[in-house]
């Protein structure tokens, strides 16, 4: 055996048995139909147990992660089911979490209304008509009480798809924890607050890029000392996927994004490996099924070696990528819709064999509408028939080894790192959004796969080929119109319920504190949280202070 | 010779997914269609003052939100209420089949739903404003 390969092996061996003490295998031993054992880990032969071996592609748990965060992977346990969910009344959307729990879900994942997470209240003029559409309406403490009414804080781990107002969000949630009786610092989670992803793809943003890379850093620092086991950020390359970047793409400019984020926390004074290991990713997974699989491998590697080379992360946990996925939205198509659950099963597929650390698949009929509760059943299912059935989780990295799959992996890792440089010379990721740079690259990818599309050099099953007369598409979920009234009155309510002078004292502390740089905001907009001031309240008191971002 | 057609195509509420409106206004401009985009959060009274700044032959909606059934017909009165109801309104995006209906009827000339082909959009402005099909 190789020594640098058996000095590996050994050290994986030890991992495995480590991890296995505190979390066991599923089974005790993993066998297929035939009978025949499945083995932990397949390596290569004596002649494969190259430098090539040890130096890029390595051991899972191991630097550089090319095999996986964990040594033994899906072996002790599934990755986390999560799927994003929220319409409505908070109400109706902890219904709906309730739902899901019970039919096996692992974790939550909130969707936030567009008034919500661009920092307005439901009685705000420019929420009129987006109210509870596209996610929970949260103004006060108050719906968010209600939105985690009997979800046991301290099991259940929470994903926000929140961004410009994260912190309000954040804090809303350590309020509610406290009066479960859950002390903040076992609470489990992530809030998304990826605000350069908004500027290039998603739209939700309020402030200009530089308070708004405070806010993120003030998170961070608050988080490392408060809140140590969640997750503070959640850099996203989902939503720049499905602005219509390619694959590579969309690795390039979420590592150019965590890049950025890292750079600022280093310049606020703060350690690398302080705050480095609760940064989390996210990734979107679509069709073609092998690049997938290979682009998630390659990111792995290239944050590994980044966080390593070029920023000397010690601790072993800031090398490691993790990552959230969810299935590719602007894949799934409006006719014949019941496609898109074999589509959604290939793209969830892509996305256990290149190692996710949790999934949301998406319902078929998400081109139509929100999912009914039958269409989000039926995608959470996908994931349970790929856990449970397919036996692709009872081995590590199944897809190690094939010419192909590494061929890919190699050469998307070569072709981000070219995106990685160019934006670095420009000056680095936030500059490069303020130019338009991203946005222009996302832009003509997006037209290019339209011209595509419309000459049928793409074939996309169902929507130029293979189509059928359509029939109307019933049973849809409809959000009822009366919700927003009901919503607006019940912010009324609040505002006439609170103690008035002390919400206006502590939103006053607030502006106190956003106008001076050295100061951290989190604690003063958890005051204003707890005193039942709203999220709009917050935000425009911030507004003020830092102006408004209007697009490129 | 006459004038280009010029169209407006704009984001009404608070939706932030422009990759529709981005192709659409770029195939518009590959059929020699001018075109004006709004950009993101453009409330129906500031669509309707650019309509007629700009002097637009059709304003273009888009919406992923589900807002379309209240922000649509906004956009239809807020020209109305500036003497500007001959310009034609046409939507795109996450829209139900059974909400079309109740868009054309308060006065939305035409939605297009996900997988329509950019050129269906180009000959149906072309043949509105023009009463002719695809160059």
């Amino acid at each position: 055996m190789d020594e640098k390969f058996r000095k590996q092996y050994e050290r994986w061996q030890d991992a495995a048995d480590q991890t296995n003490e505190r979390f066991p295998e599923r089974k005790e031993q993993f066998t297929n139909h035939s009978g025949i054992e499945i083995d932990r880990l397949y390596l290569p032969d004596e002649q494969g147990q190259t430098n090539d071996y040890t130096e890029n592609i390595g051991f899972p748990g191991q630097f550089p992660f090319t095999r996986g965060i964990q040594p033994s992977m899906y072996r002790n346990r599934f990755w986390t089911m999560r799927q994003y969910a929220g319409f409505g009344s908070a109400e109706e959307t902890n219904e709906r979490f309730r739902y899901l729990l019970d039919q096996g879900q692992t974790g939550l994942s909130v969707a936030f209304d567009l008034p919500t997470q661009i920092g307005y209240d439901s009685d705000d003029f420019m929420s009129e008509g987006e109210v509870g559409k596209v996610g929970v309406a949260i103004d006060s403490l108050k719906d968010m009480e209600i939105l985690l009414d009997s979800i046991p804080l301290d099991r259940v781990s929470t994903s926000m798809t929140i961004n410009a107002p994260a912190s309000v969000l954040l804090c809303m949630y350590i309020a509610v924890a406290e009066k479960q009786g859950v002390p903040k610092e076992k609470i489990t989670g992530t809030i998304q607050n990826d605000i350069l992803k908004e500027y290039i793809a998603r739209g939700t943003y309020i402030y200009p890029p530089k308070p708004s890379m405070r806010l993120i850093t003030n998170i961070f620092e608050y988080c490392a000392q408060e809140i140590p086991k969640f997750n503070t950020i959640s850099i996203s390359g989902y939503h720049i996927r499905e602005a219509g970047s390619t694959a590579v793409q969309e690795v390039a400019f979420t590592l150019a994004n965590g890049k950025a984020y890292v750079d600022a926390a280093l310049e606020s004074g703060l350690e690398i490996d302080q705050f480095a290991p609760r940064l989390a990713f996210f990734f979107n997974a679509h069709n073609n099924f092998f690049e997938e699989t290979a682009k998630f491998r390659a990111a792995r590697r290239i944050w590994a070696r980044l966080m390593k080379d070029k920023y000397q992360a010690q601790n072993e946990k800031s090398l490691r990528l993790r990552f959230h996925t969810q299935t590719g939205g602007s894949t799934l198509t409006a006719q014949q819709p019941d496609n898109n659950v074999v589509r959604v099963a290939l793209q969830a597929l892509s996305a256990v064999l290149g190692g996710t650390q949790s999934l949301h698949t998406n319902s078929r009929d998400e081109a139509l509408a929100l999912p009914t509760e039958e269409s989000a059943r039926i995608a959470l299912r996908t994931q349970q028939i790929i856990a449970h059935e397919s036996g692709v989780a009872d081995t590590v990295d199944p897809l190690a080894g094939s010419y192909y799959v590494e061929e890919m992996t190699d050469q998307i890792e070569k072709e981000v790192m070219d995106y990685i440089d160019r934006i670095e010379e420009m000056g680095g990721a936030v500059q490069a959004v303020e130019e338009g740079y991203m946005q222009r690259e996302i832009h003509q990818t997006a037209y290019e796969t339209q011209k595509k599309i419309e000459s049928k050099e793409d074939i996309i099953v169902g929507l130029n080929e293979f189509q059928l007369e359509e029939e109307v598409h019933e049973d849809l979920l409809r959000v009822d119109d009366a919700l927003e009234k009901q919503q607006v009155e019940k912010t009324q309510q609040v505002r006439k319920e609170r103690d008035q002078s002390t919400v206006d004292s502590k939103l006053n502390n607030l502006k106190q504190a956003a106008q001076d740089e050295t100061i951290n905001v989190m604690p003063y907009i958890l005051e204003c949280v707890q005193s039942y001031a709203t999220v709009g309240e917050i935000c425009h008191t911030l507004r003020d202070e830092f102006g408004e971002y209007t697009g490129v | 010779m006459d004038r280009k057609i010029r169209v407006l195509i704009a984001k009404p509420g608070l939706d932030g997914h422009d990759r529709g409106a981005l192709v659409i206004a770029q195939a518009l401009r590959d059929h020699g269609i001018e075109v004006i985009y709004t950009g993101l959060r453009q409330s129906p009274a500031q669509i309707a003052q650019a309509a007629i700044q700009e002097d637009v032959d059709v304003v273009g909606l888009s919406s992923l939100s589900g807002g379309h059934k209240t922000l649509f017909p906004r956009v239809v009165e807020a020209l109305k209420e500036r003497n500007a109801e001959d310009i034609p309104v046409i939507g795109g995006g996450v829209i139900p089949d059974e909400d079309i209906a109740y868009l054309e009827e308060q006065g939305v000339q035409k939605v297009f739903t996900p997988g329509t082909p950019t050129t269906e959009t180009v000959d149906f402005i072309k043949s509105t404003v023009r009463g002719e099909d695809d160059e």
